[in-house]
């Protein structure tokens, strides 16, 4: 909790004269106003813990405003708005399971699992006979995402991809 | 998920390149007679510097039913210092160094360092050693030399020998660290901040930096200077924003490493930290006669980071902390 806001620490630099005290250089981005500031920290300071809760929902459909999320157990819906979603929209596959970050029993966060499963909608066909995968082209995904996938697959197939770093793994398992 | 964690971390060619750097230092030091050490690793006794955290494990003695501790060392420091009082001469030792609490873009709980002690030498002759030890290895041009006080004045505007607490915590919250000195009634670590974050990444980006002649309230284990009192005979060495090495005309009174000692301890205890036993055979070396004397501890790791133009000493590493 930083100025009454939760937030995410997205970078943390370890800096330390060999003799001397140790800091930490902290990039945090606030949940709820999505600015991204910095800040330097002595180490072993400690800040007031966000009390927030992560729970596990089914994506269902979005309706352009919010993005609605269902968990599969008592069927409850959430809602969430463009902020929470942010960039991982991209990521988003109907009936895929989601941590949804709540503050308040608002969600703030939206979390995509570490790998999904997506069709290619759009890509070059390659060179044929091309098993080595160097280099790489780019292709569009159902979801709207771009990632580089080797020459050999195609428009059509379905690729695992890691959410994390948004890299293709590999084709995805039938 | 990250089942490549078995590969190093370090590319194999980088290894090669670190084999190699190795060797040079080697060659170093033999054509300059210092004779090659090696020394316990693990202690009965550390460091009681507060800012540096000790690893410790349980030594079972097969005749003994009791345990004792040791420690890792945080540096060859005192060992070395008891083969100068028996004597050795010119000595310098590569070895692992072990810290506790520390990781990050510079740093690995476990890396190598480089230390080495010249008897008859003041600092500013081991930095000349220095100097010629990093255009060997890093072809790189001779190091400039500025005073700290220098440094802090240029590019900070203020004096870091006489200003007050005060001072120091109005320049530190022009920097934005309001909520950091709101807290902070120690001047050495607002000193330490701003030097870290706002000098250190300014100096050595051509040719390698030294910057000596430290606040006394810094000197470790270093000797205060016989014509200054507000500064100690200690040097940095840096280089494209790397702090590389710590050196000092080394202190020799041996009452004065005493107190210097159960400072730290009383730091120490104010802090909440444990206190570490003073290292009884160091205290005895020193008090039966350290010769006169310069040393300094060199990263090899953050050097190879250089040599190589690397970012992260993961990179330079077989397998950092992660993969260990």
């Amino acid at each position: 909790m930083l100025d009454g806001e939760p937030c995410n620490i997205l970078e943390n630099e370890f800096v330390k004269p060999g003799k001397g005290q140790a800091f930490s250089r902290v990039k945090i981005r606030k949940l709820i106003s999505g600015k991204v500031i910095e800040k330097t920290f002595k180490s072993g300071d400690s800040v007031e813990g966000a009390d927030v809760m992560d729970t596990d929902l089914a994506y269902l459909y979005t309706d352009g405003e919010f993005w609605h999320f269902m968990n599969n157990e008592t069927f409850e819906q959430i809602a969430a708005d463009e902020k929470a979603v942010g960039e991982n929209v991209k990521w988003l596959v109907e009936n895929d399971t989601c941590t949804i970050t709540l503050w308040n029993g608002a969600p703030i966060v939206v979390q995509p699992a570490n790998f999904v499963e997506l069709e290619i909608t759009e890509t070059d066909p390659g060179l044929k006979g091309d098993t080595a995968g160097t280099g790489g082209k780019p292709a569009t995904l159902s979801s709207g995402a771009v990632v580089r996938v080797p020459l050999f697959v195609q428009k059509g197939e379905v690729v695992r991809v890691d959410t994390r770093n948004g890299e293709y793994v590999s084709r995805a398992q039938k | 998920m990250r089942s490549e964690n078995w590969r190093p971390s370090a590319s194999i060619k980088v290894l090669k390149e670190r084999a190699l750097v190795l060797q040079k230092i080697r060659l170093f030091f033999a054509q300059r007679d210092v004779l090659e050490v090696d020394t316990p690793i693990l202690s009965y006794a550390s460091v009681t510097d507060e800012h540096l955290h000790s690893f410790s494990t349980q030594f079972k003695h097969p005749f003994s039913p009791q345990t004792s501790i040791l420690y890792l060392q945080t540096s060859p420091e005192f060992a070395m210092k008891r083969l100068l009082s028996a004597g050795s001469g010119p000595i310098y030792q590569i070895g692992k160094s072990f810290r506790n609490e520390e990781a990050g873009r510079f740093h690995n709980p476990e890396f190598t360092m480089l230390e080495w002690y010249r008897p008859g030498f003041n600092h500013l002759q081991l930095m000349t050693e220095i100097d010629e030890l990093m255009q060997m290895v890093l072809d790189c041009d001779a190091a400039e030399r500025v005073t700290y006080q220098d440094i802090f004045k240029q590019h900070l505007g203020c004096c870091p020998l006489t200003a007050s607490l005060s001072d120091i915590k109005i320049l530190a919250n022009q920097y934005g660290y309001d909520e950091l000195t709101a807290n902070e009634n120690n001047i050495d670590t607002l000193l330490m901040l701003l030097f870290s974050q706002h000098i250190e990444p300014k100096i050595g980006q051509v040719r390698p930096c030294f910057v000596m002649d430290f606040p006394a309230s810094q000197a470790a284990l270093a000797k205060i200077s016989p014509t200054n009192p507000l500064v100690a005979e200690r040097f940095e060495l840096y280089f494209k924003g790397i702090e590389l090495a710590n050196g000092f005309h080394e202190l020799t009174d041996g009452p004065e490493q005493l107190r210097r000692f159960e400072q730290d301890n009383v730091k120490r205890q104010n802090m909440g930290l444990d206190i570490m036993p003073i290292d009884s055979n160091f205290m005895a070396a020193i008090r039966f006669g350290l010769p006169a004397c310069s040393g300094v501890a060199l990263g090899v790791d953050r050097l190879l980071m250089l040599a190589l133009s690397c970012s992260k000493i993961d990179q330079v590493i077989a397998f950092e902390n992660s993969r260990a």
